[in-house]
């Protein structure tokens, strides 16, 4: 009976491939309470899904992060256009102004 | 020169000087969004010439590099709306469907050559190195266009689920794959990255 009970909740539980899908959805809509729990109660039990999820979050911290001192002004780790590409903007503005 | 009067009466500096004065940042602010240099430096030259047209209708509200970003973001919207259209409607192509074999049959982690990682001791440490910026840079890269565009309009631009939708003309479902697609390769890509770095 025991066995059936635990085969019954090992099929229902969601597989890591689909916890990552609602993971990656957790990043863009709510999940519901069941959604959540089943989540949370998987990433406390596998060291794969737990990685994936911070890695999914710093990859996220890290882009938002570097926009903000971009728009700060930071310029210090920026790359700027080739004078290659300067020059060619600057004469098509050039040539645009006629 | 500018004035600080509410109600705008700022004006605009000379063209001639709005590559030296602008260039890098509109440059920048492109490369953030796109997924290489060339795209980048074409969005930020027709964003130049779009304000040249514009320029008598410069209201003054905002600074001068603030309006020039707004008709930069508008190009790079309308590029990523080009770029959605060459997409079949429904439905994914095949640069959008193939993926590493992340999962085996039963949904488990092929963990010898999927499993993630773990990164690093101190994850904050690691926005500090060049080797992971330069992952980052080079695998967003790599991903296929529209799936790059939907990511960096959620990621960089932030805008909500539905305005991603409506940008691309793809359903909540599907975009929501797109974006885990677009995750789990990144994440994928990056990892390989920092742990087999290419030689140069």
């Amino acid at each position: 009976m025991l066995h059936r009970l635990i085969g019954w909740i090992a099929r229902h539980l969601p597989s890591c491939e689909q916890v990552t899908q609602r993971v990656s959805e957790s990043l863009d809509r709510d999940l519901s309470l069941g959604e959540r729990l089943a989540v949370r109660f998987h990433v406390l039990m596998c060291v794969f899904c737990a990685r994936y999820e911070r890695q999914l979050r710093l990859i996220r911290a890290a882009l938002r992060g570097r926009r903000d001192r971009l728009e700060a002004g930071d310029a210090a780790q920026a790359p700027a256009l080739s004078p290659e590409a300067r020059a060619r903007i600057q004469r098509s503005l050039r040539d645009g102004d006629r | 020169m500018s004035s600080e009067q509410s109600g705008g009466s700022r004006s605009l500096s000379d063209p001639e000087t709005w590559v030296e004065q602008h260039g890098d940042y509109l440059f920048r602010c492109a490369l953030l969004r796109l997924r290489d240099a060339r795209t980048a430096e074409d969005l930020v030259q027709e964003t130049f010439l779009a304000a040249l047209q514009a320029r008598s209708r410069f209201a003054g509200r905002s600074s001068e590099r603030t309006w020039l970003v707004g008709i930069l973001k508008h190009k790079i919207m309308d590029h990523f709306r080009d770029v959605s259209r060459e997409q079949p409607g429904s439905g994914f192509d095949e640069a959008e469907a193939q993926g590493g074999e992340w999962f085996d049959q039963a949904g488990h982690w092929n963990v010898e050559t999927a499993g993630p990682r773990e990164w690093a001791e101190d994850p904050s440490r690691l926005l500090e190195q060049r080797q992971f910026w330069d992952a980052l840079q080079g695998c967003l890269g790599e991903l296929p266009p529209r799936m790059a565009a939907a990511f960096s309009l959620r990621e960089i631009d932030e805008l909500e689920s539905k305005e991603v939708c409506a940008a691309l003309k793809i359903s909540p479902a599907n975009l929501w794959v797109l974006l885990h697609r677009a995750r789990t390769k990144l994440r994928h890509c990056i990892e390989a990255r920092l742990f087999r770095p290419r030689t140069s």
